[in-house]
């Protein structure tokens, strides 16, 4: 750990919460930590209300999809904020394809409300106790979830477009 | 006014004769009121169109309707994403016939670069287009010359369009019943 900030949140969070913390890095001087998904809600909680370490703020939840990894195919990604320390730090947990379920932050963070309601729309991942879970940002009667892998990007009624004007072969699709 | 130009007349002294329908198609054609359902960068170029450098006002057409029901044409601009697509049917629909419809620029005409899950792949899917723009965006020119082909339309378009099994028939092919319209209004 190059930053020492850093290395006293690693610290203060593996002590709290001990083996739930997977495993961790510091990327672009950034700390990430991997947690069981089921502790997440708890852990954001603790942060929240910890006096000094103090994240108060949430910048983002994404989602992301790795579907060559078998059991762990969901990340559920959140950005957090310290203002008081000016520290940012990132929580991944990852979920099997066969059960999509984490436990919704919006308790603790309002704006947690549409992030989540985006991840779901994109990826399916469900949030357990979201008091609105539903598309935010595509069509309502869409049937799939668009930014999965096994999805093609591309529209599926398109009828007068030529794959090679848009730097594709025709072949790879 | 003036003289009418461009029609078939019978001119005599101190009166000129011509079908009703040729005289009121000349009248819409040089005052057309727009609906601009402008969405991206389609849009900031028919600002241009509308402002005073390029100036639609020479076309009678300086005034902007934002209500469909007080338009006659309305210009499509811009990227339409398939959650608008409906929206963009609704207006189309309350507006009065008689109606046409300017898709300005390649997103409208056909997704354009956006050949992606979220974008509609062309308006015409759900709406019927009179006249396409193409270009990325299209500059103020392509536009004027878009609606000056929307006015060679007008005038030459039938009073009784609307009754026209033709028509009737087109918009049968939109899911859109213009006699149920009609009872609505």
């Amino acid at each position: 750990m190059q930053n020492q900030n850093n290395q006293e949140y690693l610290s203060a969070i593996q002590a709290a919460f001990g083996a739930d913390v997977l495993t961790h890095e510091e990327a672009f001087g950034m700390l990430n930590i991997e947690m069981t998904p089921a502790r997440i809600h708890e852990a954001i909680s603790w942060l929240q209300q910890h006096q000094d370490l103090s994240v108060n703020y949430l910048t983002n939840i994404a989602g992301v999809h790795y579907p060559e990894s078998a059991g762990r195919e969901f990340a559920v990604v959140y950005q957090l904020h310290s203002w008081k320390n000016n520290l940012r730090l990132r929580i991944k947990g990852y979920l099997p394809k066969e059960n999509l379920h984490i436990a919704s932050i919006t308790d603790l963070f309002a704006g947690a409300n549409w992030m989540e309601r985006e991840t779901y729309d994109f990826f399916g991942i469900i949030f357990d106790g979201h008091p609105d879970l539903r598309r935010i940002l595509n069509m309502d009667d869409m049937d799939y979830f668009p930014m999965r892998k096994e999805y093609v990007l591309e529209d599926a009624t398109r009828e007068d477009k030529d794959d090679r004007f848009f730097g594709r072969n025709n072949n790879e699709l | 006014m003036g003289k009418i130009e461009d029609l078939e007349t019978i001119n005599g002294e101190g009166y000129q004769l011509t079908t009703l329908d040729k005289a009121i198609a000349l009248a819409r054609a040089n005052s057309v009121w727009p609906l601009p359902f402008a969405t991206s960068c389609c849009g900031i170029e028919f600002m241009a169109t509308m402002g005073s450098a390029y100036d639609l006002s020479r076309f009678g057409m300086e005034r902007m309707s934002f209500t469909p029901r007080q338009a006659d044409l309305l210009i499509v601009a811009g990227t339409i994403s398939k959650k608008l697509g409906p929206v963009l049917k609704r207006v189309y629909e309350q507006m009065a016939e008689p109606k046409w419809v300017l898709s300005v620029g390649a997103c409208a005409c056909s997704g354009g670069i956006f050949d992606t899950y979220s974008v509609l792949q062309g308006i015409d899917r759900i709406i019927p287009v009179d006249v396409y723009v193409p270009g990325c965006p299209p500059r103020p020119e392509q536009i004027i010359e878009g609606v000056m082909n929307i006015h060679e339309l007008v005038k030459k378009e039938s009073n009784r369009r609307r009754y026209s099994e033709e028509y009737k028939h087109l918009l049968g092919t939109y899911e859109i019943d213009i006699d149920q319209h009609a009872e609505s209004k």
